[in-house]
């Protein structure tokens, strides 16, 4: 949680520092579901999830300097430049992105967890959604479509109370619990607080089993807060909460905060050795700032490259690329 | 005449028409009180509350569809979608049901619905988030699209699609919505299918839409200083209706085009345009038709190189003085 908090901070002065375009959504304040979800994953499971992905792609192993190298629109990024803060991609990690149209991410997840049966692989897929995501279509027809054909995808929402401005009584005609849709596609489904480390782990956990050994969905609906704006240039960030509720959470609430505390109390860890973590986390993402930075941006070339395998990886004689391909 | 933004524009026509017929409903994501995530709707809100600005959570294919069923009743709704990358989730909405409605039904059902946001790249947001779907609108008969430049032709535009009886797709650029040009203070309409000279010239005619006039106006002035190449620049303004009365009448001025887009160049608006320029103009022609567009791949992210891949004055004044 310390590696994405870090992670984020230093992201966030490089984007005021002009060192990144287009959006950037910190996941500060959320790391915990990550956290606790991605760290029951075995080989066998897979990770999709939206644009708010920095914490997710810490989580499943990738490294700091390709993350930043990749807000930086930088070569050495993990999708070499191409795709942004809102499209890490880490494959070798079963990580398959970052995705930024709103709930776009949902049958991805959903595919996954099909192709896993069909190999038969005993697997599920995790896939991240917001409380604004769960009313497009596109959710509703993965639901159904998870249930009709019992397939170990596991839905993640992690509700933050908002949709950019919109709170969660704007956005949802049923506003007590979005997971108890899944009781239409009968599904099986939870809620827990994201501030509870043990119950997210617990609750992922029957659901992974479920996953894993009866092949079945599930639906959790996790808790939690985000404390910037939406995006850094979120310039409402204040209006629609108000300062007191973000500071609320921020003093009360805060995952990481908490979880140190508990593991404190509890004799797991030490101050010490939390503060070692915090230092080290602040170190790399220091680190990482100075790769990013030092980093060539990619070359005119590369525009063209990564669009068609045939030309990334071309055959010779019968098999070679035919036809136009580009059209400037 | 007042200086004001583009952004400030649309904002003025969509209160003038909000007054002048209570049909008129304006919805989308945070378009009451956020104000719009670009802030064109800001304001109105506050001004004329919640019957007629209405803020719907992120079901953009439940939303368009609910407008289209909506205007087929009376209703005028004017839909913003945040970004027209979002379209694609109510493809089927705007292709099959505002598209197609008027002619399935013989006529007997209109579609007063306007979708409107900004279609454009050049903001670092990615490929999914950078789309410039105008070609493929523009290929389905039944539905009208637009891709004003200018603060000036935005609200006339968008007053004209607003009383339209068709489905009128709005296509705006987040890059332009801080610019300011004169506009007038009294009431004015601008047709749709009216071509716009934005720029008078008698060597060669540039034709474009959207932000891509202003990369022609610039090169305009690069190729009139360094080059004494005097360009006319073709504001399309409206591109189903298109107005190729205009652009032929500068071919037949000039005898050479160049077409500039920021879409991409596979079966993209020039494509069109080109076919129809050396059909109707073959005999005209003393080169052959100039195209410049985005460089054909997805949106990339990285900054500086997003700025290469988008067209620029310099690829056009290269690509001019190729042609002349
Ligand atoms: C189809 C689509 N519509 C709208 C948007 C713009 N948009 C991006 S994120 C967002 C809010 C999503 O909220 P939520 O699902 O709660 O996720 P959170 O941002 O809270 O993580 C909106 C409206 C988009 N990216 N895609
Ligand atoms: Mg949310």
């Amino acid at each position: 949680m310390y590696r994405i908090r870090r992670f984020e901070q230093t992201s966030l002065k490089a984007y005021n520092a002009g060192k990144m375009g287009g959006f950037l959504h910190l996941y500060t304040g959320q790391e915990s579901v990550a956290v606790a979800t991605i760290s029951l994953l075995g080989e066998n499971d897979h990770v999709v999830t939206a644009y708010r992905d920095h914490g997710h792609a810490i989580a499943v192993g990738m490294t700091m300097n390709e993350c930043m190298a990749e807000l930086f629109g930088k070569a050495t990024g993990c999708s070499k430049g191409k795709g942004g803060s809102m499209h890490l991609f880490a494959p070798d990690k079963r990580y398959w992105g970052g995705h930024g149209i709103v709930a776009g991410q949902t049958p991805l997840g959903l595919g996954i967890a099909y192709a896993l049966k069909y190999k038969g692989i005993p697997g599920c897929c995790l896939t991240y959604l917001g409380d604004g995501a769960v009313n497009q279509g596109v959710y509703h027809e993965s639901l159904n479509l998870a249930s009709l054909l019992s397939l170990p995808v596991i839905y993640i929402i992690e509700n933050n109370g908002y949709s950019m401005g919109t709170s969660l009584a704007r956005s949802s005609a049923f506003k007590q619990l979005l997971a108890q849709r899944a009781e239409g596609y009968n599904i099986c489904w939870d809620q827990c607080n994201g501030e509870n480390i043990y119950e997210v782990r617990a609750k992922t956990q029957a659901a992974i089993v479920r996953a894993r050994e009866e092949s079945r969905p599930t639906v959790l609906e996790i808790a939690t807060y985000r404390y910037y704006g939406h995006s850094v240039a979120d310039a409402n960030a204040r209006k629609y909460r108000t300062p007191e509720e973000i500071d609320h959470y921020k003093t009360y609430h805060d995952p990481l905060l908490l979880w140190q505390k508990r593991l404190i109390d509890e004799g797991i860890l030490t101050e010490e050795q939390a503060t070692a973590i915090d230092y080290e986390a602040r170190a790399e993402a220091d680190a990482a700032s100075r790769f990013a930075d030092e980093s060539p941006f990619p070359e005119e070339a590369d525009i063209f490259k990564d669009i068609y395998s045939e030309l990334d990886h071309p055959a010779e004689g019968e098999n070679a690329p035919r036809g136009t391909f580009f059209f400037n | 005449m007042a200086l004001i933004s583009y952004r400030k524009a649309l904002n003025d026509a969509l209160a003038e028409e909000i007054l002048r017929d209570e049909n008129v409903v304006v919805m989308g994501e945070e378009v009451a009180e956020y104000n719009g995530a670009y802030k064109v709707t800001e304001g109105l809100w506050g001004r004329f509350g919640s019957k007629r600005i209405v803020d719907l959570p992120i079901s953009e294919g439940g939303f368009v569809g609910m407008a289209v069923g909506a205007s087929m009743l009376g209703v005028r709704p004017v839909v913003e979608l945040m970004f027209w990358s979002f379209a694609y989730v109510a493809f089927d909405q705007i292709i099959n049901n505002a598209g197609c409605v008027r002619y399935m039904s013989g006529g007997q059902i209109n579609c007063p619905i306007v979708i409107r946001g900004p279609a454009n790249g050049g903001t670092n947001v990615g490929a999914t988030h950078s789309h410039t779907p105008e070609n493929l609108f523009a290929a389905m008969p039944g539905l009208k699209v637009v891709a004003p430049a200018t603060a000036y032709d935005a609200k006339g535009l968008l007053k004209t699609a607003i009383r339209d009886n068709d489905p009128v797709m709005f296509m705006e650029n987040t890059l332009l919505y801080g610019e300011k040009w004169e506009v007038p203070e009294d009431e004015y309409l601008i047709p749709m299918g009216v071509a716009d000279v934005k720029r008078v010239g008698s060597d060669i005619t540039l034709v474009a839409h959207g932000r891509a006039v202003i990369t022609c106006l610039e090169a305009a002035q690069i190729l009139e200083a360094e080059n004494g190449i005097h360009a006319e620049v073709v504001d399309l303004r409206s591109i189903r209706p298109l107005d190729e009365e205009t652009i032929l009448a500068s071919v037949r001025k000039t005898h050479r085009a160049v077409l500039v887009e920021e879409n991409k160049p596979f079966c993209g608006v020039d494509a069109q345009l080109a076919a129809m320029i050396q059909e109707k103009a073959f005999d005209e022609l003393d080169a052959p038709i100039g195209r410049i567009s985005a460089l054909d791949a997805p949106a990339i992210y990285s900054p500086p190189l997003e700025k290469i891949q988008l067209p620029t004055a310099r690829r056009v004044v290269q690509k001019v003085l190729a042609t002349c």
